[in-house]
This record gives C-alpha cells, sequence and structure tokens, in this order.
C-alpha cells in the first residue's frame, strides 16, 4: 500500500564560520534529488544536531565541516546518536578534511566525506546507493 | 532491506516506547503515520487510548510571513510556563521531483533542545490518504504523548489548510504587509478560518494599514452575517464542509482579533498569548470546544472509513476482475463507466464484506 518511501536528510552545518553556502547548496541539490532534506541554519552543536536528527526521524546527516574541528564533531555526532539509540543513522558530509583523517573518521564509521568540489550528483549517488541497502523501515 | 532492523523497528517496540515517553518513539510512530506503514491505523488505536487534550494552536498564512518565528516565540512563552511543547511543521514537496526543503527549524533553534520541546517538520508530499488526514493523525499521536501545547504550522489557505486548521482550537492567520494585494483574493477564506489575525513584520510600512483593512472586512462580514439564517441541519456532516462551524462561530458571537507583531523584537507576542487565552476560554466557556470536537471526531471517522474503502476496493478481487471485464462493454458502446462504477459498488458492498 504504501509509495515508495522518501530518504529524508539532515543537512547541519556545525561550528562557528557564518559560511553555510556549501550546506545549501547541497540541501538544494538533495531536494532536487527528491530527498525531504531538514536544513537547520549555521551554529549548529552535535546536541542540537543530534536532536534534530531523532526528531526529525532523518535516515542521513550530512554535515559540512569547514572549521577544522571535523576529528571532533563527526565522531560526536555519530556517539550522541548512538547514545539517543539512533544508530541506524548515516552520517556523511563535506569539507577541507585531510585524507589521512579521511581514513580515520571512516575507520570509526563514519560514512563517505567529500572535498570542496566535489559534484552534487556524487554524493546524491551515494546517499541514494546507501538508503537502497541500509534504510530501516520507518 | 536487512531483517534484523525490520524487527529491531518493530511497531510493537515502538509502541512500548511510546508509551514510556521516549521522544524517539514518538518520532518513529509520526514516520510510520506519515508514511503509512502497513499497520499503522493499528498503532494508532493502541496508541490512541488516552484523552486527547493538549491545546492545539494552528498558524497559516504565506510563506515567509514569520509563522515559525511566532511559533518559536510562543514555544518559549509556554515551556516558561512550565508546558510542553509539540510543534508540527508542514510545508510544500516540490510537484517536480517529490522532494522538499524544510527550513522551519531555522528559526527555531533557541528551543531545539529543550526537553519539554518536541519538533517535526513535515512534507505535503503526494496525496496518499490525504495530507490534511495524515496531519491531523500526526497532531492526535503527538496529543498523546502528552504535550500540553500543540502548535501546527501550514503555508497558505488552501482547501487543505482550512481543514487542517478545523483540527485545532484555535487558528492564527499570519499576514505580513507585503501580502497586502494577495488578501484580496483570499480574504473570504481567511475570515472563515481565522480566530485571531496577526499582522507580523510591524516594523515595516504599511502595516496599521493592514491591520485597519483586515479589521473593515471582519467588520462587514459579520455585520452582513447578523442580518441571519435559519441555522436548521441534519446530524449528517461533509467531510469537507466548514460551514457549520464557521455558522457556530457566528451564533456564539467571536470576532477575530486582530493584532501587530514583530517577531524579530518580540513585541506584541504577549499580546498574541493573551489573545490565544482569551479564545480558549470562550471556546471552553461557549461550550465551542465541545461542539468542535464532536465534529472533528464524526469528520475523523468519516476520513478512516473514506480511506479504508477506498483502498479495500483497490485491493478488490470481485472489483478487478468484474472491471477488467466491464471495460470491454464501455468501449464497445453496451455500458458508460457510470453504469460500471455502480455495478462494481453495488458488488463490492455485497461481496467483500
Ligand atoms: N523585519 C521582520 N522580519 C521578520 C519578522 N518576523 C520574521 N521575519 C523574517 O522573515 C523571514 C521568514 O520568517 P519565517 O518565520 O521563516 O516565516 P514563515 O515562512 O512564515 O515560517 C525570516 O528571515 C525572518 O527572520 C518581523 O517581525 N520583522
Ligand atoms: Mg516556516
Amino acid at each position: 500500500m504504501s509509495e515508495e518511501r522518501r530518504v529524508r536528510v539532515l543537512v547541519a552545518k556545525p561550528g562557528l564560520d557564518g559560511h553555510d553556502r556549501g550546506a545549501k547548496v547541497i540541501a538544494s541539490a538533495f531536494r532536487d534529488a527528491g530527498f525531504e532534506v531538514i536544513y537547520t541554519g549555521l551554529h549548529q552543536t552535535p546536541e542540537m544536531i543530534v536532536s534534530a536528527a531523532v526528531q526529525e526521524d532523518v535516515d542521513v546527516v550530512a554535515m559540512s565541516v569547514l572549521s577544522g574541528a571535523h576529528m571532533t564533531l563527526f565522531p560526536r555526532v555519530k556517539e550522541l546518536l548512538g547514545q539517543a539509540g539512533a544508530d541506524n543513522v548515516l552520517v556523511t558530509g563535506g569539507g577541507i578534511i585531510p585524507k589521512d583523517d579521511v581514513k580515520e573518521l571512516e575507520d570509526m564509521g563514519i560514512g563517505r566525506l567529500f572535498g570542496p568540489g566535489t559534484s552534487t550528483k556524487e554524493s546524491i549517488a551515494y546517499v541514494k546507493e546507501w538508503f537502497a541497502i541500509h534504510a530501516v523501515s520507518r | 532491506m536487512d531483517e534484523s532492523r525490520l524487527t529491531s523497528t518493530s511497531m510493537n517496540e515502538v509502541l512500548e516506547r511510546f508509551k514510556a515517553g521516549k521522544p524517539a518513539a514518538l518520532s518513529r510512530g509520526i514516520s510510520i503515520v506519515e508514511n503509512q506503514r502497513d499497520g499503522f491505523e493499528a498503532f494508532l488505536h493502541a496508541a490512541m487510548q488516552t484523552k486527547l487534550q493538549g491545546r492545539r494552536i494552528g498558524l497559516t498564512g504565506p510563506p515567509g510571513a514569520g509563522k515559525s518565528s511566532l511559533v518559536a516565540l510562543l514555544t518559549e512563552f509556554y515551556i516558561s510556563q512550565g508546558e510542553r511543547v509539540g510543534v508540527l511543521a508542514v510545508d510544500p514537496t516540490s510537484p517536480q521531483t517529490g522532494g522538499a526543503l524544510l527550513g522551519d527549524r531555522i528559526r527555531m533553534n533557541d528551543i531545539a533542545i529543550d526537553e519539554n520541546v518536541f519538533i517535526r517538520s513535515m512534507a505535503t508530499r503526494g496525496s496518499l490518504g490525504g495530507l490534511a488526514a495524515t496531519t491531523k493523525e500526526i497532531l492526535d499521536l503527538m496529543d498523546c504523548f502528552g504535550f500540553d501545547r500543540l502548535l501546527a504550522e501550514t503555508v497558505g489557505v488552501g482547501q487543505t489548510e482550512f481543514e487542517i486548521a478545523r483540527a485545532v482550537d484555535t487558528v492564527v492567520v499570519v499576514l505580513v504587509p507585503e501580502s497586502g494585494d494577495s488578501i484580496q483574493a483570499m480574504k473570504a477564506g481567511l475570515m472563515e478560518i481565522a480566530d485571531i489575525f496577526i499582522v507580523n513584520k510591524a516594523d515595516r510600512p504599511g502595516s496599521d494599514k493592514l491591520v485597519k483593512e483586515v479589521r473593515q472586512a471582519i467588520h462587514l462580514r459579520s455585520g452582513h452575517n447578523f442580518k441571519g439564517f435559519a441555522g436548521h441541519h441534519g446530524p449528517v456532516i461533509e467531510v469537507h464542509d466548514t460551514a457549520e462551524l464557521n455558522e457556530l462561530d457566528d451564533e456564539l458571537g467571536w470576532e477575530p482579533l486582530v493584532l501587530k507583531t514583530n517577531a524579530l523584537t518580540g513585541e506584541g507576542i504577549q499580546e498574541l498569548t493573551q489573545a490565544i487565552e482569551s479564545h480558549e476560554e470562550w471556546i471552553q466557556g461557549s461550550g465551542e470546544l465541545q461542539k468542535r470536537r464532536k465534529l472533528r471526531t464524526e469528520v475523523r471517522i468519516r476520513e478512516v472509513m473514506h480511506r479504508e474503502l477506498v483502498n479495500r476496493s483497490i485491493a478488490s478481487r470481485t472489483v478487478n476482475k468484474i472491471l477488467t471485464k466491464r471495460v470491454e462493454a464501455v468501449l464497445s458502446g453496451h455500458a458508460t463507466p457510470y453504469s460500471v462504477a455502480m455495478e462494481l459498488v453495488d458488488q463490492f458492498l455485497e461481496k467483500d464484506q
């Protein structure tokens, strides 16, 4: 009876810097790809991100991190999601992240991380693929 | 899809955690209803074993009018009064892609991690089960979860918003000076549903003029109605008919209040909360609330029946078998779509009990 379930994505912009262009670009691209995108604005703390992710029952949290704080932000969000019982949420994102850090984060269970200039098509394809395999019933 | 994960999110488990007051379970419950996951009606039935008693406020108006900003301010006020608040913000789905960009939380960051607040964004999606029906079911679910106050934000003033508006106790229509021209066109509809008019962005030019215009329109309307028309109505309520409720308004004489706010500074918010309170006092004292709840319940039962009948008839083998055959009869001119449809409905009601 149900139609194809929509992918729900929280696009989050943590940190103190005031640049949310990247986040907005990916949010619109996700919308155009048919996702339901929840955008929460600038200056999100990991607690705010996780609280929103839980209340919105999203499949994916996509974070744009330009501040250099990726090594704390991604693991922290992942950890808080686990504590909230939402451990089947994909944590992914983008930013200026050195290769070694990417490797380390991925080893911690963070999803793919996209560097600056990555085509939005690539992240859309990645989310769709993840969703097809891992999405739980909601 | 991974089987073990399915069981770990089974509806019974969600239900148990819902009853234990876990926000994550409310959240999943909302998804179950929104997606009309198989068995969602049984889920709602089990979740709705408590009395609905949250006070419900609906905010509607054009995009960008400041509804979300006002919701945030109202929520702040209610939690300062010790209340628990549930927010449901509905925004349109893009008809081209089926996607949606839900940005209401941008204005709600100050209340976002308060443990007495739960915010959910919702896209209008297709017509699966009817948006209005789904929205009302989600409001009920939030109500049963135990919020003292429910705030529902919807865009515009289409038919759906009218219906959603009728699922709340107090309807606040939010306008801005810039929306002046479009108001002309929708005035009649707005007058029907608004209990309170807000002219937001009071810092912008034209707000006093708009307040005056809206007040004039209200007076014109009430002058008109007091010429009176007999109010005889049978017990049967049409699902899409709001006329009865409006007439109740008229008979008992609630005249919409018109207030100015500035959601950036918080000016006028106290007056708004007072206006909401006096409307609540009025609907309770006048018996209007009881009437609205009764109507709401009747409408709900009919909507669920309607959905169930549609779904069952679509799935009905009898219907599908005859339908396939009778299409030929229509094409060859021996029947019309009307005769076939009537035949099918008769067959369906007799055989598919
Ligand atoms: N100048 C001014 N701007 C406002 C006021 N209220 C809201 N806004 C701004 O209007 C924009 C839309 O507000 P929002 O609450 O998202 O409107 P919604 O689409 O009706 O939910 C935001 O940029 C707000 O900051 C107000 O009273 N005055
Ligand atoms: Mg809004």
